[in-house]
C-alpha cells in the first residue's frame, strides 16, 4: 500500500551549539499520506519540520524531495505549504490578499488568481471572507484562512506546525475532523508536528514518535500504541505503569510487594532475571477474580467526565495507574482488588 | 488634589515660554515686551519677507529632506541588524549609535566644522546634512528597532515558504509590518533636523545657514519682535507636523495590530 516517496530525510543532523537537535534522522514520507512527528519539545520534531521546509540547513545528511536532493535549496524555491502554528497571516492584508499571495509571486495571472483563491476559500468553507481582515476572524477561521493560503499554490507537500494548538479543546476536536477531510479531498502528502498524543492517534496514518533528535518508532498509530517500540514510546502514548520484577521461571515475575505475576509472552523468562512490565492504565481491572488480583491501596481518585484516574499502590510502594469509564464509588485510603490480565503486559527495554 | 493642581502648575510652566512669545509677536511696537500694548501683523509680514530667512527656509527644507532621506534606510538597516541578527558586542554599538545624544552640540560641531574646514566642504549644504544624518540616526534607529521587535519573524517565513525571494519577502511583508516605526522615525527625524540649532551654527555660512541659526543671528541683530513672530510661526508649523503625524500613525497602526486574540 506504501506508495512513491515524496519526501525523504537521510541520516539528517544538526546541532546547536552542543545540542544534538536532529541526531541521524531517517524518514520517508509517501505519496498521499499523513504523518505525524509526535513527541515532547525539545524532541526535535518541529526541527525535522524545519529540515523539510528549508527553514533549517541540517549539518550532516541530506533532504529529498521527489527524489531530487534539496538539501541546499532556499524555502522559496522548493514549493512547499507551510501551515504556522500562530498562523502567521500578514495583518497588513485582506484574507483574499493573503490567500494571493503565493500566486502573485509565482506570476500566476491575475484573472486566474481571482478563480483560485475563491476555490482554495471555498474548500476551507470561508467562501465570503475574502475582504475581511485577518484580525477580524476568529482563530479557527484564520487556521482555515492559513490552510487556504498554503494549498492554493497546489504545494507538493503541507508541512503543518501544531497546527490546532492556538485552538481551544472543542473547536481543536472540530478542526481536527475538518483537516482531515480537506487533507483526503485534495489527496496531499502531509507532515504535521504535535506534542499531543490523541491528535496524532486521530489524524494520522502513520506516527513518527521523536525523542532526543530521533525517530524512536514509526509506525502505523495502532502499532505504536500497542507495540511500543521503548519504555519512552510507552510511556509517552498513553501514561503507562511500568512494574519492575524478577523471573521466578519462564512465564511468572514476583513484584516487590511479593505479588506473583503471570504473563503471556512469546518468549520465555530467564528466571532470576530483572524484568520490566509495562501496563496500559485502561487494561489495569478494578476488582474482579482469576489470575493475577492483587490488593492496592488507593492513593488518589480523579473524576474526568467520561473516564476517572486512579492513582493506586501495591505492595512495597509500587505505583499503578488505572482508568475506569464513569465515576467510581472508591475513595483514597481504601484497600480494594485489583486484576492484571496476563495477555495485558508489554514488554519493555 | 494636589497632584492635580502640580500637573496644572508643570503644564503651565511648559506652555509659559510659548504663549509669551506668540504674545509679543502681535506687539505693534518695535521692543519685546509682554504683555503687548496692542495688535499688529506688521513682524509677521516682516519675518515673511526678510531674505535672509527666505533663504534659511529653503536651505531648512533642503537639508532636512536630504538627512531625512539618508538617515531612514541607514537607521532601519542598523535596527534590523540589531534586533535581528547576532552583531558582536552589541552594546558597544547601541552606544556608539546612540551617542549623538550624549556628546554635546558644541563638541560635536567644533569637530565637523575643523573636519569641514579641512576638506574645505565649510560653504557646502551637504556638511549640514552629515551632521543632521548622524543627530537624527539615534532617533530613526530607536523608533524602528520598536516596530522590528514587534515584527513576527514567522510572517517573513510564511512569506519565503509561498515563494517569495529574500527581497520580496522584505518589500511585501518586512516593510509594510515597519510601518508604524517608519512613521514614527520620520516625525522625530523631522522635528530634529529642522529644529537643530548648536551644531548647525559652527557648520553654516550665510548662505547656508538653516532657519534657527538664522533666527538666532537675527536675535542677535535686532530686538523687534519679528523674532517672536517666526518663531510663532515655526511652533505652529511643527505643531501641524505632529498633528498630522499623529493622525497618521493611529490609522496605521489600526492597521498593523492585530488584535491579541
Amino acid at each position: 500500500m506504501m506508495g512513491k516517496s515524496v519526501v525523504a530525510l537521510e541520516a539528517i543532523s544538526k546541532s546547536y551549539g552542543t545540542v544534538r537537535a536532529l541526531d541521524g534522522v531517517d524518514l520517508t514520507v509517501y505519496e498521499g499520506e499523513l504523518l505525524a512527528l509526535l513527541g515532547p519539545s525539545g524532541c526535535g520534531k518541529t526541527s525535522t519540520l524545519n529540515v523539510i521546509s528549508g527553514f533549517v540547513d541540517p549539518d550532516h545528511g541530506r533532504v529529498l524531495l521527489d527524489g531530487e536532493d534539496v538539501t541546499h535549496q532556499p524555502v522559496w524555491r522548493r514549493g512547499l505549504g507551510v501551515v504556522f502554528q500562530s498562523y502567521a497571516l500578514f495583518p497588513h492584508m485582506t484574507v483574499a490578499e493573503n490567500v494571493a499571495f503565493g500566486l502573485r509571486e509565482r506570476g500566476v495571472p491575475r484573472r486566474e488568481i481571482d478563480g483560485r483563491v475563491a476555490e482554495a476559500l471555498k474548500l476551507v468553507r470561508l467562501p465570503a471572507a475574502g475582504s475581511m481582515r485577518p484580525s477580524h476572524l476568529s482563530g479557527g477561521m484564520q487556521q482555515r484562512v492559513a490552510l487556504a493560503r498554503a494549498l492554493v499554490i497546489r504545494p507538493r507537500v503541507l508541512l503543518l506546525d501544531e497546527p490546532l494548538a492556538a485552538l481551544d479543546r472543542k473547536l481543536r476536536e472540530e478542526m481536527r475532523e475538518e483537516l482531515r477531510e480537506i487533507q483526503r479531498a485534495v489527496g496531499i502528502t502531509s507532515v504535521f508536528v504535535t506534542h499531543d498524543q490523541h491528535e496524532a492517534l486521530g489524524l494520522s496514518d502513520r506516527i513518527a514518535v521523536m525523542h532526543a533528535g530521533r525517530i524512536e518508532q514509526l509506525g502505523l498509530p495502532r502499532e505504536v500504541y500497542e507495540q511500543p517500540a521503548s519504555r519512552f514510546v510507552a510511556d509517552f502514548i498513553g501514561a503507562s505503569s511500568v512494574l519492575e520484577g524478577v523471573a521466578v521461571d519462564a512465564r511468572t515475575v514476583t513484584l516487590p510487594g511479593g505479588e506473583r505475576i503471570e504473563l503471556r509472552w512469546p518468549r520465555a523468562l530467564t528466571p532470576d532475571s530483572l524484568v520490566r512490565l509495562l501496563i496500559r492504565p485502561e487494561r489495569v481491572e478494578l476488582g474482579g477474580s482469576g489470575p493475577n488480583t492483587v490488593s492496592a491501596r488507593v492513593a488518589n481518585v480523579t473524576f474526568l467526565g467520561d473516564h476517572s484516574e486512579v492513582r493506586l499502590e501495591l505492595g512495597g510502594g509500587v505505583r499503578l495507574l488505572a482508568t475506569v469509564r464513569g465515576g467510581v464509588v472508591i475513595g483514597p485510603g481504601d484497600r480494594i482488588r485489583v486484576t492484571l490480565p496476563p495477555d495485558a503486559f508489554l514488554e519493555s527495554q | 488634589m494636589i497632584a492635580r493642581g502640580a500637573a496644572l502648575l508643570l503644564l503651565a510652566f511648559l506652555t509659559l515660554p510659548t504663549i509669551v512669545v506668540i504674545a509679543a509677536s502681535f506687539n505693534p511696537t518695535a521692543i519685546l515686551s509682554f504683555p503687548p500694548d496692542g495688535l499688529s501683523l506688521r513682524w509677521y509680514e516682516n519675518a515673511l519677507t526678510y531674505p535672509q530667512f527666505r533663504r534659511a527656509a529653503v536651505n531648512t527644507v533642503i537639508v532636512t529632506a536630504a538627512s531625512v532621506a539618508v538617515a531612514l534606510p541607514i537607521g532601519t538597516a542598523a535596527a534590523l541588524a540589531l534586533v535581528r541578527y547576532p552583531v558582536p558586542a552589541p552594546g558597544a554599538w547601541n552606544a556608539l549609535l546612540l551617542s549623538p545624544l550624549v556628546i554635546p552640540g558644541v563638541a560635536a560641531g567644533l569637530g565637523l566644522l575643523i573636519l569641514a574646514a579641512r576638506l574645505g566642504l565649510l560653504a557646502n549644504r551637504s556638511v549640514l546634512v552629515v551632521a543632521h544624518v548622524v543627530l537624527v540616526l539615534p532617533f530613526v534607529i530607536r523608533s524602528v528597532m520598536v516596530s522590528v521587535a514587534n515584527l513576527d519573524p514567522m510572517m517573513e517565513r510564511a512569506a519565503a515558504s509561498l515563494g517569495a525571494r529574500p527581497w520580496r519577502v522584505f518589500w511585501r511583508v518586512t516593510l509594510p509590518l515597519l510601518r508604524p516605526g517608519l512613521f514614527a522615525a520620520v516625525l522625530f527625524a523631522v522635528i530634529v533636523s529642522a529644529n537643530e540649532f548648536v551644531v548647525s551654527l559652527f557648520i553654516s555660512t550665510r548662505v547656508t545657514e538653516i532657519l534657527p541659526v538664522a533666527m538666532f543671528t537675527y536675535v542677535v541683530n535686532y530686538t523687534d519682535p519679528t523674532m517672536a513672530a517666526l518663531s510663532t510661526l515655526f511652533i505652529a508649523a511643527t505643531f501641524v507636523v505632529v498633528f498630522v503625524a499623529d493622525r497618521l500613525l493611529r490609522l496605521a497602526t489600526m492597521f498593523q495590530i492585530e488584535d491579541p486574540r
